[in-house]
């Protein structure tokens, strides 16, 4: 290189530039990484297969694939939102990607702004890939598709804030182990695969507040019996979404 | 603005519980200069640093780099600051190009990245992920990151840490070519040798605080004497020898017949010496002149040895 290569001429890109490229490099991270994928789209895509082709637990009336389909759906916005972003973000905090990108032009909010943008981006990519699925399975959904989005963006915003708290409070291991652990609990419990009302009746009301109960409970009244929108799970959602967010925002440590 | 410090830090002070990391710091860093803070691990340079890059709140005391508050207008600085942390910051899944190529994304008007990658021999890297990068092209991919954006002035934190003879040298060139450009550097070191062939200007810290500041070269005549030694009969007089030196000098014999004259040594005194041993019928044997080197400033002011 030769002389006045290095001659000064600072500057920011533009705020949009700087999202959108941040936003890729955050998604392509997921993508390429392998235990991510697991938890996103194989595990997801499996259960669907598995469950609604072997009755290997009572759904109730109607083909499995429609009770189903609601609840992986809900599965696939929590293992992005809440699990892989924790995981993820984690171990960037631990890495110090989150400080040197701290010093960089991009503000922090604006990292956030391309963290949730990045996931949105998955949630999109997991939809599609399972509605298809779920389509080629027999599924015929009924409902209003606004508040399935609805429904579907509370979600997310409810899974974002835990997740971003989990990662932004403990260690990285720590984060690691407790992501899945979280994970695999809600997927049992959470409504998702299990109906709610296999449980005894004081577990249930409990295990119906948590969020991924509410979200796949919420879908599954609009997907599966035509609801228009069911406020108490969207209320539910909300008030996680208040709690996560304003604590991770409060208790979220860059280093 | 040329005259204006890039960096002006009065009276820093930064706790960490009940440690004080940094006790009262006071540091000016001359622009288009490259400073070196040198001092051993757990002096403070660090924290001092990260406080001028905006990572640390002062607890006293201010910090201004480039005329503004690292944090209170971090948005405005951190396009004109490029920043190599000690260690990490990349995804541990991304490649050195991959990596590079979004931070130019994140300016104005970034390097060529093709040529920087060539530059700093990161070519080799290929689809090789962050995390199985060997220390040294992490080291180097980091420092790529810090410039890449062209900035007024870069902080480097120890950028030659476990980094081969050749690469060290390469990063060495890689500063002289930045502050040839008209770029302010900042890095810190516990190599004596870096701060002695790289800065313009250096500043020794200990427990928190800079102790002695200054040219290498002013701080070798500065903060330590020289010394001359010779040979010759035993049980010369030295009174009579001091008596020849200008004053402040000093004069032992350690060993009977080994003379030991410390003080400001020039080729004046060089001459006293000589024609006052060819008066008193001396030969004076094996004469040899101890230039100081940092180590022996930092040894004198600190009682410590420099390198952990």
């Amino acid at each position: 290189m030769s002389a006045g290569t290095y001659a000064p001429r600072p500057g920011a890109a533009p705020l949009p530039r700087m999202i959108a490229a941040q936003t890729a490099l955050e998604t392509r991270m997921l993508l390429r990484n392998g235990e991510q994928l697991l938890l996103t789209v194989i595990i997801p895509t499996l259960l669907l297969v598995l469950f609604s082709a072997v009755d290997i637990v009572d759904t109730g009336a109607g083909a499995s694939v429609d009770f189903l389909a609601p609840g992986i759906l809900a599965l696939a916005v929590m293992s992005t939102a809440f699990t892989g972003q924790a995981i993820a973000t984690g171990f960037e905090r631990r890495y110090g990607v989150l400080k040197r990108l701290g010093a960089s032009p991009l503000p922090r909010w604006a990292l956030m702004t391309a963290k949730t943008l990045s996931v949105l981006v998955i949630e999109v990519l997991q939809i599609l890939l399972l509605t298809a699925i779920a389509f080629a399975l027999g599924w015929s959904p009924e409902g209003n598709p606004l508040s399935v989005l609805l429904l579907l963006v509370l979600g997310t915003a409810a899974f974002s804030g835990l997740g971003l708290l989990m990662a932004g409070t403990l260690k990285a291991e720590a984060t690691l182990a407790a992501a899945n652990l979280v994970f695999l609990l809600l997927l049992v419990g959470g409504g998702v695969i299990v109906p709610l009302d296999k449980f005894p009746d004081a577990v249930q009301s409990v295990l119906g507040l948590l969020p991924v109960s509410a979200l796949s409970e919420g879908l599954r009244d609009v997907l599966q019996h035509g609801a228009s929108m069911p406020w108490t799970q969207a209320g539910i959602l909300a008030v996680w979404a208040v709690l996560g967010l304003g604590a991770a925002a409060k208790f979220f440590r860059w280093e | 603005m040329e005259n204006e410090p890039v960096v002006q830090v009065t009276g820093l002070v930064k706790r960490y519980g009940a440690k004080t990391a940094v006790n009262g710091l006071d540091l000016a860093v001359a622009a288009g200069a490259v400073t070196a803070v040198l001092g051993p691990n757990g002096a403070g340079k660090t924290t001092t640093i990260e406080t001028c890059e905006g990572y640390r709140r002062p607890d006293a005391g201010t910090v201004r780099v480039l005329g503004l508050d690292p944090v209170a207008d971090a948005e405005r600085l951190r396009p004109r600051v490029g920043v190599m942390l000690q260690s990490g910051g990349v995804y541990s899944g991304a490649r050195a190009d991959e990596m590079l190529r979004h931070m130019a994304r994140l300016h104005a008007h970034p390097l060529d990245v093709d040529a920087l990658i060539e530059r700093l021999g990161l070519g080799d890297c290929g689809r090789t992920t962050y995390r199985r990068l060997s220390g040294g092209q992490q080291q180097r991919l980091s420092l790529a990151l810090a410039v890449v954006g062209r900035p007024e002035l870069v902080f480097l934190d120890e950028p030659t840490a476990g980094l081969d003879p050749q690469a060290r040298r390469s990063t060495w060139d890689l500063v002289r070519e930045l502050r040839a450009d008209g770029v302010s550097v900042v890095l810190t070191t516990h190599f004596m040798d870096e701060a002695e062939t790289l800065a313009d200007d250096v500043a020794i810290i200990d427990a928190g605080r800079v102790i002695a500041q200054g040219s290498p070269e002013q701080l070798c005549r500065g903060g330590a004497e020289n010394t001359l030694r010779f040979t010759g009969r035993p049980g010369l007089d030295l009174g009579s020898l001091l008596k020849a030196l200008p004053d402040g000098c000093g004069a032992a014999e350690p060993l009977p017949g080994t003379y030991r004259i410390t003080g400001s040594v020039d080729p004046q005194l060089l001459a006293t010496v000589t024609s006052w041993c060819a008066q008193h019928g001396v030969m004076p044997d094996g004469i040899s002149v101890e230039r100081h080197t940092l180590e022996d400033v930092f040894l004198e002011l600190t009682g410590k040895e420099l390198r952990a």
